[in-house]
């Protein structure tokens, strides 16, 4: 695909941005992008050879296309953490947080960055820590009662699944209770 | 000091142990990654933040104990000497990011030096925990221990969608980073290991040479590594790396045994040429020390060589880094300096055997 501005040169930056509600496709080669303000100086220093900021670089000029309320430069610059006070900006230079917040902070552009990272996936599945998790642990543990319970009836183990049954009652309380205590 | 007195103080207590496929495996480490809740990270925190977690460690973790990793102790980098800073390095104890002018930067260390709790490193803590040999079931399951232990005290950052979270993002998730070191002379040797590393790659895990520059594995020494931390769990991280591992260990037994079948007086002739080197140079580089203790081990391996211990090797390529050298002569040196000291201690060391 060309760049729909000079019509010279191949497109990589695509977005799809929505205006008052309209939906309009933006298909430019670079040096019309960055003209056009859609990638800004900072991000053109990147190290190509920094394979994290390379990373950011992609998640902006990727093919992969985003989509992007109002003026993406725009948001970009008033994004900053609560938490530290790092911008986005920042955070893409770097490639690094500044605290727990950030997470929270630039969490809607997160998954395109942590997909490329960690080979498409974006949430946790292992360890929870005991305090910090909060009941979470005891929320995973019913869950996984609940698929056990499915997979007895299917197999029409009944006995086995009322027992089964009742252990998820146990829990369910257990949860009651925590959450009942912290009001 | 005496060779013998220095070397009781270079070599971590654990590594004089062998362990399950210590012919190949070095050492298991599993490193957590943790962060405060409560603190801005160290990428961005200055001052008193990172204050208040050193202090905060060194009050509730000076002096001690979890199971048999006792007598923790708090060591602050501001407090050791350039040299002393290196040992520490060499001795993986710290990464070389601790000690590049961290503030409050500091490492908690158990009397037998299993454990290494770095504190304000990139994230706030960067828990290890080492074994020797081929233990990373064992390591997992003591690492998360430690790590309970740990938050009995300490208010994690931890999100339930990210899971810990980390100042890179290459460490949410678990912030887990498991790892073997291990000796691979004859996939080095058959050039095999090169031909390997893409589909290890493609199975999310890292082959990298240590000690040497870039790629290149000085020693055919290599640490194998997961690089995801995010959407799998701890236990299938580590069985993912074991079964690779695995792998490897009878990849290399295999080509052991082919180098033995099909030329065994090169391969004789090769191992003892370094044990010459070893034995009587004067004047030796890393490299060529690197190179022919790999060559040692093998020999030893393989039993062409009696009566030396296997553990020369990791020994010495810790002893013969800069650092410790270094600290032995008890002062600065130049690198030639350094490659004739290199030279000396290893022939000291091969003599001390002699001696026993
Ligand atoms: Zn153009
Ligand atoms: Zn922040």
């Amino acid at each position: 695909m060309q760049c729909q501005r000079c019509e010279k040169y191949p497109a990589t930056v695509h977005l799809t941005q929505v205006i008052n509600g309209e939906k309009n496709e933006v298909h430019l080669c670079d040096s019309c992008a960055k003209e056009q303000g859609y990638m800004n100086q900072e991000e053109e220093k990147f190290s190509l050879n920094d394979l994290l900021s390379g990373l950011f670089h992609m998640e902006g000029s990727g093919s992969a296309g985003k989509l992007f309320q109002g003026n993406k430069q725009q948001q970009k610059e008033s994004l900053q953490c609560s938490g530290c006070g790092l911008t986005y900006q920042e955070f893409t230079k770097a490639g690094k947080f500044g605290c727990a917040t950030c997470y929270e902070t630039f969490n809607e552009r997160l998954d395109p960055i942590l997909k490329r990272v960690h080979s498409g996936n974006t949430t946790h599945h292992g360890k929870v820590p005991k305090r910090a998790g909060g009941d979470l642990n005891l929320r995973r543990d019913i869950e996984k009662h609940r698929e056990k319970l499915h997979q007895l009836i299917n197999q029409e183990e009944f006995e086995e699944a009322a027992k089964v049954r009742d252990e998820i009652r146990t829990l369910e309380e257990e949860l009651n209770q925590d959450k009942g205590g912290d009001s | 000091m005496s060779l013998e007195k220095f070397m009781n103080e270079a070599i971590s207590p654990w590594m004089r142990h062998d362990g399950p496929d210590s012919d190949i495996v070095l050492s298991s480490r599993i490193r957590l990654a943790r962060n405060f809740s409560s603190q801005p990270f160290p990428t961005v925190a200055r001052g008193e933040p990172l204050e208040e977690v050193l202090s905060f460690m060194d009050e509730h973790f000076t002096d001690s104990s979890f199971r048999e990793y006792e007598g923790l102790q708090l060591v602050k980098m501001d407090d050791l000497q350039p040299i002393e800073k290196r040992v520490l390095v060499e001795k993986h104890l710290v990464s070389p990011h601790l000690i590049e002018d961290r503030e409050n930067a500091a490492t908690i260390i158990s009397e037998n030096e299993q454990v290494s709790i770095m504190v304000n490193e990139e994230d706030h803590l960067r828990i290890q925990l080492y074994f020797p040999g081929f233990q990373l079931d064992k390591a997992l399951e003591q690492a998360s221990q430690l790590d309970d232990w740990l938050e009995e005290k300490i208010d994690y950052a931890f999100d339930e969608e990210r899971g810990y979270l980390t100042a890179c993002p290459t460490n949410v998730g678990t912030g887990m980073r498991a790892s073997v070191m291990m000796h691979l002379p004859a996939l080095a040797l058959t050039k095999q290991i090169n031909r390997m590393t893409p589909a290890i790659n493609q199975l999310g895990l890292v082959v990298r040479g240590i000690y040497g520059e870039g790629s290149e594995a000085v020693g055919n020494l290599f640490q194998i590594s997961n690089q995801i931390t995010l959407g799998k769990s701890e236990e299938d991280i580590v069985e993912d790396l074991h079964s690779v591992v695995q792998q490897l260990i009878e990849q290399e037994r295999k080509a052991r045994q082919t180098l033995m079948n099909r030329s065994p007086v090169q391969l004789e002739d090769r191992i003892y040429r370094s044990y010459g080197t070893l034995r009587h140079s004067r004047v030796i580089t890393s490299k060529e020390a690197a190179g022919c203790l790999s060559d040692l081990r093998l020999g030893i391996d393989l039993d062409f060589l009696k009566d030396i211990p296997r553990t020369i090797l990791n020994e010495l390529m810790v002893l013969t880094q800069p650092g410790f050298l270094q600290q032995y002569a008890g002062e600065s040196l130049d690198p030639e300096d350094r490659d004739i000291k290199r030279a000396t201690l290893i022939r000291e060391r091969i003599n001390l055997e002699d001696d026993n």
